[in-house]
């Protein structure tokens, strides 16, 4: 019953753990890219002026009301001649067409940017003010302000949310599937279709992506640890 | 933009909604039986009980949706047994694969939902009811019930929009509700930004209305919004 998952050419257990991989690397990517929107659109979010706040409440609204599919089908049919159209823009007339890694994550990015916003927005609202003005006060501004005093102070509170999001993104992942891309979802469903064997591979992946959620939640819960640093815990209170 | 492909596009789209209703409502009413029994089972101090509810809510939460939907609608079929058994023409219908798998998933999710509300229920009101000689299904059904009613909806209504999106997948098992007539057409006219914007807006809309339905129940309740 095992031997589908022989590694090499006999069986499927590389195949399935290369997929696991690219699961790994588009899902990390996707949060890189939606951690760096979250705080472009927090940073909307929190501003002073009336269109960005307006912009980032657009793409939040939108993004957690539509579902995920639609948001991969758009970027999977028009990612590419959206890119073409810019580059029109810029003198280049050629044909470019986006590979099934960069619209997945792209949009996997987008959405997952979208609940990192509301996450760090959070975090920086619960930075006390005077944190701030503290800073202000000793003449700092820029990176020595935002980036040694805040930064750290926002990013102990938003882990647990990020941590969250990372989940959210990791499971959303599985819907690049439909654009072709192998990760753990794409590469069961050939196993599954050339060994007419779906209910051992679908498990199989069960189980890959089981894994990855625990081994994920192993290293928040060290990074947790690591930003809690001098905080006195809940419990030990 | 082509705005006579949207407005045509639109009254195709539109056909889809009775479905997309249909599957999450019929899942939702199911997957709140499933998630009261979940929960009770978790909070039940019996290990025997407790933990197989763990691990279930810990199963769903932890896998993709799709994966689950595959796993029901494929994977079980592949069992000789599964083919020749009562179940069969159920199983066999991706239509109850779908309501099977997002009965299973918002199960798991409202569960969780359920349990922190009905741990919320101070321990006095209990201790009260059982002086003024409530009996344990009466303080359930009087007390404990209304009170995680009340501490649970503001979470249950996200938990409705996530399900109205999460529709979207039985498209893929080629049911064609909103998002899967959606996709047809693309593939047919090449306009994914058009068809975008028509049937991101009627499920926005839905999701609107369903905003407003929960608030109103909120204000009903007397729950106070956090700001």
């Amino acid at each position: 019953m095992f031997d589908v998952f022989a590694l090499g050419p006999t069986g499927w257990g590389d195949e399935m753990l290369m997929g696991a991989v690219m699961t790994v690397l588009v899902s990390s990517s996707s949060l890189l890219l939606g951690i760096t929107l979250g705080i472009v659109f927090a940073a909307c979010k929190l501003s002073n002026f009336f269109i960005l706040r307006a912009i980032a409440e657009v793409y939040t609204t939108i993004i957690r009301g539509i579902p995920e599919l639609l948001v991969i089908y758009l970027l999977f049919f028009g990612g590419s001649s959206a890119v073409m159209y810019l580059a029109k823009i810029f003198g280049y007339m050629g044909y470019i067409e986006l590979n099934a890694f960069t619209i997945g994550t792209i949009a996997v990015g987008a959405i997952s940017g979208a609940y990192s916003t509301e996450v760090i927005r959070g975090a920086v609202n619960s930075v006390p003010k005077g944190q701030f003005e503290v800073g202000k006060t000793l003449g700092l501004s820029g990176y020595s302000l935002y980036g040694k005093i805040i930064f750290p102070q926002v990013a102990r509170i938003a882990l647990p949310g990020i941590g969250n999001v990372w989940q959210i993104t990791l499971k959303d992942t599985a819907l690049i599937s439909v654009t072709g891309l192998v990760e753990i979802m794409r590469q069961s469903r050939i196993a599954a279709g050339s060994t007419h064997e779906p209910f051992i591979f679908y498990t199989a992946a069960i189980i890959l992506y089981l894994l990855i959620t625990r081994l994920s939640n192993i290293f928040f819960d060290s990074a947790e640890k690591k930003y809690s640093k001098g905080y006195v815990s809940k419990e030990a209170l | 933009m082509r705005l006579e492909l949207m407005y045509e596009s639109f009254f195709k789209i539109v056909e889809g909604i009775p479905l997309t209703l249909q599957v999450v409502s019929i899942s939702t009413i199911l997957g709140i039986f499933l998630a009261v029994a979940v929960a009770l089972m978790r909070i039940s101090g019996n290990r025997l009980m407790s933990l197989p509810a763990y691990y279930f809510v810990y199963l769903i939460r932890g896998t993709p949706l799709l994966l689950q939907l595959y796993f029901v609608y494929y994977g079980l079929s592949q069992f000789e047994a599964i083919r020749e058994s009562i179940l069969w023409p159920i199983l066999k219908e991706p239509y109850w694969c779908g309501i099977i798998t997002l009965t299973i998933s918002t199960g798991a999710y409202s569960s969780e939902i359920i349990r922190g509300g009905i741990l919320s229920v101070s321990k006095n009101y209990i201790e009260a009811s059982g002086a003024l000689g409530l009996s344990q299904i009466k303080t359930f059904l009087l007390i404990t019930l209304p009170i995680t009613v009340r501490q649970a909806l503001p979470a249950y209504g996200n938990e409705l929009i996530l399900m109205v999106k999460a529709s979207s997948l039985i498209s893929i098992v080629t049911l064609m509700e909103i998002t899967g007539i959606a996709r047809t057409i693309i593939s047919k006219t090449y306009a994914p930004v058009e068809i975008f914007l028509v049937a991101g807006s009627i499920y926005l809309v839905i999701n609107f209305i369903i905003v407003m339905f929960v608030n109103l129940a909120e204000r009903r309740l007397g729950i106070e919004k956090a700001t």
